[in-house]
């Protein structure tokens, strides 16, 4: 257990050097002189010239490289355009928002997603299994942001339960402002997950229930309760979790938008802002945290397999 | 799935009859006419320049399908040699799997933001921002099914019988990734098109001027509590166009996965 | 068809009694599987059912226990007794109720029947939790051990606690037998339960099946292919063939004096265990020879050396000597993991032998380069297992029987009319050339498969377990038309198999393989007539059904037997 987990934790360092290499290589073979990108386009010929220094746009293409990674390992991911502060700071100060709405909506799509799949594969074929599929393709068919107008439409405008926009944080507000704000947001951002868990959970439940060991359940007297949540659900719980992890992307798309309309201080509305204000190095900070976190996110859930099956535990 | 069809058809032919079928100039401002309600000139009303948003989406319904479908051919053309290369070539298969297991870590509409503030948006730079980061599911696809079909006894028969191994990768494995690529790209095709409204929607697609569907409901984010119809309208038709072609995508899955009808035959 | 032996007895002696059981799909229009099915079973008897694919023997399996496949098969008419119960119209409540307390079933794959991600104690106890709620979980514990005890298994108390996958096959076969037998069930319906085994350890869960049947009288619906096994355990036997019962009879009337032509036809098709005589030398060309031949697989990795463990390299082929000679057949016998098929794989060089050498005509092609082996690999073909994934399903007959020839230089129109002739000559019509695979059955495939590898002319056939997926009756003739071709076309063929029966059959030369190494080599006549090694000779005492000639329809005059002193056998004349 213990080579395995080693393995996959070092298997995810060769995806982040992919990662940084990724994006060092997207700025240096971009068509702009790179200098002037992270200078911004008001920068004088000697900001560039000194931009240039730093960089060391002048030395090979692996030095840079390794310089700039360097730099990044020490945590400083350079310096925003617009409000000159380092990229690290910015971010630090919309975490909070970003991450409470994040597991929030986690939490929310889990609960939900789960035994919907897991009903409709039992119910496979019925009318309640095509209702569930068909609403869970309305879920990822329905961009977000129009999900959210029309949430805000009915609950915000003309019901008038919720506020329109705006956050509260756990920290300075306490937790009753915080959820009156973030549910919206949070059922916006759902839709997509739980769409996407629901899918994988029936799709997963459906391949089990095919297995021979669910008929020696079977013949065993089990019920189809037991059947469902003692033999299948565990089995079925590897390429959920998987859907989890990976659908983690689509979160990501899903708290830029939300942020957006919801106005949310978050690390999605840092992110709006500087594409507004073409603020490249912000974007590429951006990138490499929330790529980071997608990878730990996915080496963590790898991880919990080892807990889940024991084929892997006694390897 | 009839209806799912009928739908597709209709946008397609309103993209290609665009020209024609609108009643104004979806560029045309007339500042006397900003934000009307829909009348006998302006159907679904007009935008805050005067624009007329029933021509606007209309020729949004271009955008989308050219985006949509771009992408989905290009993912697949990149993404089938390197799927089978990967999944035949032992050492090729390490290199070209840790590329894309990066790509994959970077959430694609960041990506696409990156490629288009670095350079300016037109329509291929936004292709390519959409289409790089679906290749990796392509590669990843078509590797697995090689992988479990290169195991194939009649593909080691091929290989005993002294076919050379372009034949035997294009005669005995590429096939077998025909169905589930036709599955896959359908679900390329409409997240291509979501993720080239939502560039649009945060100011990182088009010029602003381009109807797209991503662009009117971005203007239309201002006047919201005005004239919510500005986000509806678009709203409706771009859920319609990516349900109808996620529905496709489904009916060709059902049809084609082997998964599937082996499960039906199997007893 | 009456049942001759236990229709004297009343009818609620009875523990099992099937009456005109039908079962359709469910699909539109519905196709019968079962047209009217009629047995029964007595308190204490086993009762095989036999037939080949397709006869309907596990249907009717599933439609005892309830299992049938929602949605696709459904009873349609009959009854199913159960001691009183019938089991047709029970409710589904009392149905489970009835499942593994009074009737239990163990299944063909004992690698997936059990739930991965449960301790196989777990697993038995579950049966008590659901069914003896008024038990403590100690006394649970305590009875749980007690029946793995029954099944044989050593070290109980770790046993309980292990995962599926730490178990063998024949463990968790025994399982299995202790889940499905904790209740004491009356009837206990076993599906192919040994057929996914070894021989040995077949012979070690039939024992066992039968142990625990006298210890508690229970009776046995044993569902099998194997006329063999069907020898070995039945008390009698009912025949079953597309869907109907052709006969039933107590087992040695049956064996003796089948009423039937199709049961007559089905123990014909078995081979005899008894070596046939090797046929006379007339060719003395060596075509295929393997020198010192090995393969180990997991390389030195990194990973490895880095931790300093032990390198986890295995043995899968070592020290592999033989030669085939123009024209001959020599056998590889083992059980699986024994290397039979590794060896097989290095000589057509699927995989790269790791060390020594294979000649095919002289000619050493254990480390040529994909370009150097290319005129080589025309010399040595081969059949595969399965006959339903040894063709691309997408190209028609024509296509895959061309492929070859054209490969090496033949034009298409020869090589299409020299696939006509192979064709015919694997005795198949020549409008075959135009379709595909899938409208063929498995023997025909098998044919096409043989045609593929012979327009390729080569000198020697590999044959991979080539008939082990086919039924008995196909079987043989398929055997029948390689010995044919052979005497023809004086190929030499390397057959690859686990089935003594079969071996005995075709083999002038027979090798068997035990762990990667070869225990005993020489003619077929010798080895498996008067096996010297011991692995070769518990092989032999494993087979299922050796006293019994089938197709002489009499038991063996000769039966080969292990003496008292374990070291020394002799044969011993009835």
């Amino acid at each position: 257990m213990f080579s395995y987990c080693l393995r996959r934790t070092l298997a995810a360092v060769p995806v982040m050097v992919v990662v940084a290499l990724f994006v060092f290589l997207l700025l240096r073979l971009s068509p702009g002189d790179p200098a002037a990108i992270i200078a911004g386009d008001m920068a004088t010929p000697e900001q560039l010239d000194r931009i240039r220094e730093t960089l060391g746009l002048n030395q090979p293409i692996y030095i840079q490289f390794f310089h700039w990674s360097g730099e990044l390992l020490r945590g400083d991911f350079g310096t925003s355009l617009m409000s000159n502060l380092p990229v690290t700071q910015l971010m630090a100060q919309r975490l909070e928002p970003t991450v409470s709405l994040a597991l929030l909506s986690i939490a929310l799509s889990v609960v939900v997603a789960v035994p919907m799949g897991v009903i409709a594969a039992w119910k496979h074929g019925s009318l309640i299994d095509n209702a569930i599929m068909s609403l869970s393709v309305l879920g990822f068919s329905v961009p977000v942001f129009v999900t959210g107008y029309i949430l805000i439409k009915i609950f915000a405008i003309d019901l008038g339960w919720l506020p329109v926009q705006g956050f509260k944080r756990i920290s300075q507000d306490g937790f009753g402002p915080f959820i009156q704000h973030a549910i919206l947001p949070a059922l916006m951002l759902s839709t997509i997950y739980i769409a996407l868990i629901a899918r994988m959970t029936r799709a997963s439940m459906l391949d089990v229930l095919g297995e021979d060991y669910i008929r020696t359940a079977h013949a065993k007297g089990a019920s189809e309760k037991r059947v469902l949540f003692k033999h299948a659900l565990r089995n079925a719980g590897v390429p959920i979790l998987e859907v989890i992890g990976t659908g983690f992307a689509l979160m990501i798309t899903g708290v830029v938008v939300t942020e957006s309309v919801f106005n949310i201080p978050g690390l999605g509305r840092l992110t709006v802002d500087a594409i507004l204000s073409r603020d490249y190095p912000v974007i590429q900070g951006l990138i490499l945290v929330t790529s980071g976190v997608y990878v730990l996110i996915n080496l963590a859930i790898d991880l919990s397999y080892a807990l889940l099956d024991p084929r892997i535990r006694y390897q | 799935m009839i209806v799912a069809a009928i739908c597709l058809a209709s946008i397609v032919i309103i993209a290609i009859l665009a020209p024609w079928l609108a009643p104004h100039d979806p560029l045309d401002m007339s500042p006397a006419d900003r934000l009307k309600p829909p009348s006998d000139t302006y159907w679904l009303g007009s935008d805050a320049y005067g624009r007329d948003l029933l021509s606007r989406v209309l020729y949004g319904a271009r955008i989308s399908l050219i985006v949509g479908i771009g992408s989905a051919l290009i993912s697949v053309v990149v993404g089938l040699p390197l799927g089978i290369l990967a999944g035949f070539f032992r050492g090729l298969d390490a290199v070209i799997m840790r590329v894309m297991d990066g790509l994959m870590a970077i959430p694609s509409v960041l990506l696409a933001i990156a490629i288009v503030s670095l350079i300016s948006a037109n329509l291929w730079t936004v292709m390519a921002a959409i289409t790089i980061p679906e290749i990796p599911r392509i590669v990843r696809l078509v590797r697995s099914v090689v992988l479990s079909a290169r195991e194939e006894p009649y593909v080691e028969a091929a290989v005993s019988l002294g076919s050379s191994l372009p034949t035997v990768m294009w005669r005995h494995l590429m096939p077998n990734t025909l169905a589930p690529l036709i599955v896959m790209s359908t679900y390329i095709c409409a997240s291509a098109i979501l993720t080239e409204a939502i560039l649009s929607f945060l100011g990182a697609g088009l010029g602003t001027e381009t109807p797209t569907w991503g662009n009117i409901m971005a203007e239309g984010r201002t006047y919201f509590l005005i004239k919510p119809s500005l986000i509806f309208w678009p709203g409706i038709v771009l859920s319609i166009c990516i349900l109808s072609i996620n529905l496709l995508g489904d009916a060709a899955r059902d049809r084609l996965d082997p998964r599937l009808q082996k499960r039906g035959a199997a007893q | 068809m009456s049942d001759d032996v236990i229709h004297s007895g009343s009818a609620s002696a009875l523990v099992l009694d099937i009456r005109g059981l039908q079962v359709a799909t469910q699909s539109s229009p519905a196709k019968p599987i079962l047209k009217g099915i009629d047995f029964a079973i007595a308190p204490g008897e086993t009762l095989c059912l036999v037939g080949e694919s397709g006869s309907g023997k596990s249907v009717t399996s599933l439609a005892v226990m309830g299992l049938l496949p929602k949605g696709s098969l459904k009873a349609t008419g009959g009854r199913i007794e159960l001691e009183g119960d019938s089991l047709l119209e029970v409710s589904s409540t009392r149905l489970r109720d009835l499942r593994a307390s009074r009737m239990a079933m163990i299944f063909q794959e004992p690698m997936t029947a059990l739930n991965p991600l449960m301790r196989v104690g777990e697993q038995i106890e579950e049966v008590l939790i659901m069914h003896q709620k008024g038990l403590s979980s100690a006394q649970r514990r305590e009875r749980v051990l007690e029946m793995l005890d029954q099944v044989q298994l050593p070290d109980i108390e770790r046993v309980f606690d292990s995962w599926p996958h730490q178990l063998s096959g024949g463990q968790r076969q025994r399982i299995m037998i202790a889940m499905a037998l904790i209740l004491e069930p009356k009837l206990l319906i076993a599906d192919e339960p040994t057929t996914a085994l070894d021989v040995t350890t077949q012979k070690q869960i039939l024992k066992l099946i039968k142990a625990l049947q006298e210890r508690h009288g229970t009776s046995v619906l044993f569902i099998t292919h194997d006329m063999g096994v069907v020898a070995d355990i039945a008390d009698r036997v009912c025949v079953m063939r597309h869907g109907e019962v052709v006969e039933t009879q107590p087992i040695e009337e049956l064996l003796r004096r089948p009423r039937t032509d199709y049961t007559r036809q089905l123990l014909t098709a078995v081979p005899s265990l008894r070596p046939r005589a090797a046929r006379a030398v007339t060719d003395r060309e060596i075509v295929l020879e393997a020198i010192e031949l090995e393969k180990r697989y997991g390389e030195r990795s990194a990973w490895a050396r880095w931790t300093g463990k032990a390198t986890s390299q295995t043995l899968a082929a070592s020290d592999i000597d033989f030669a085939l000679t123009r024209g001959r057949t020599l056998g590889i016998v083992g059980e699986s993991g024994s290397g039979k098929s590794t060896v097989a794989r290095c000589v057509m060089r699927m995989i790269e032998p790791t060390g020594g050498g294979v000649r095919v005509m002289g000619k050493d092609i254990a480390s040529l380069g994909r370009a150097a082996l290319k005129p080589h690999r025309k010399r040595i073909q081969m059949i595969f297992q399965d006959p339903f994934r040894s063709l691309n399903p997408r190209l028609k007959i024509a296509t895959s029987l061309v492929e070859g020839p054209v490969n090496y230089g033949t034009s298409r129109e020869e090589a299409l009319a020299k696939a006509a002739e192979l064709l015919a000559l694997v005795g198949l019509p020549k409008d075959a050339l135009d379709r595909y695979p899938h409208q063929f059955s498995g023997g025909q495939r098998q044919r096409i498969a043989i045609a593929r590898a012979l327009a390729m002319e080569p000198d020697v056939l590999v044959a991979d377990e080539a008939v082990s997926a086919l039924d008995v009756s196909v079987q043989a003739q398929v055997l029948e038309l390689l010995d044919d071709l052979q005497r023809r076309l004086g190929i030499a063929v390397l057959f690859i198999t686990h089935d003594l029966r079969v071996a005995a059959q075709i083999c002038d030369e027979v090798m068997v393989m035990q762990k990667g190494v070869v225990v005993e080599y020489g003619p077929a006549e010798r080895v498996l007539g008067s096996p010297e090694h011991s692995y070769t000779r518990s092989l032999m005492l494993a087979a299922p059904g050796r006293h019994w000639d089938f197709s002489e329809f009499r038991p063996l005059d000769r039966v080969f037997e292990e003496t008292s002193t374990a070291t020394s056998t002799a044969i011993i004349y009835q």
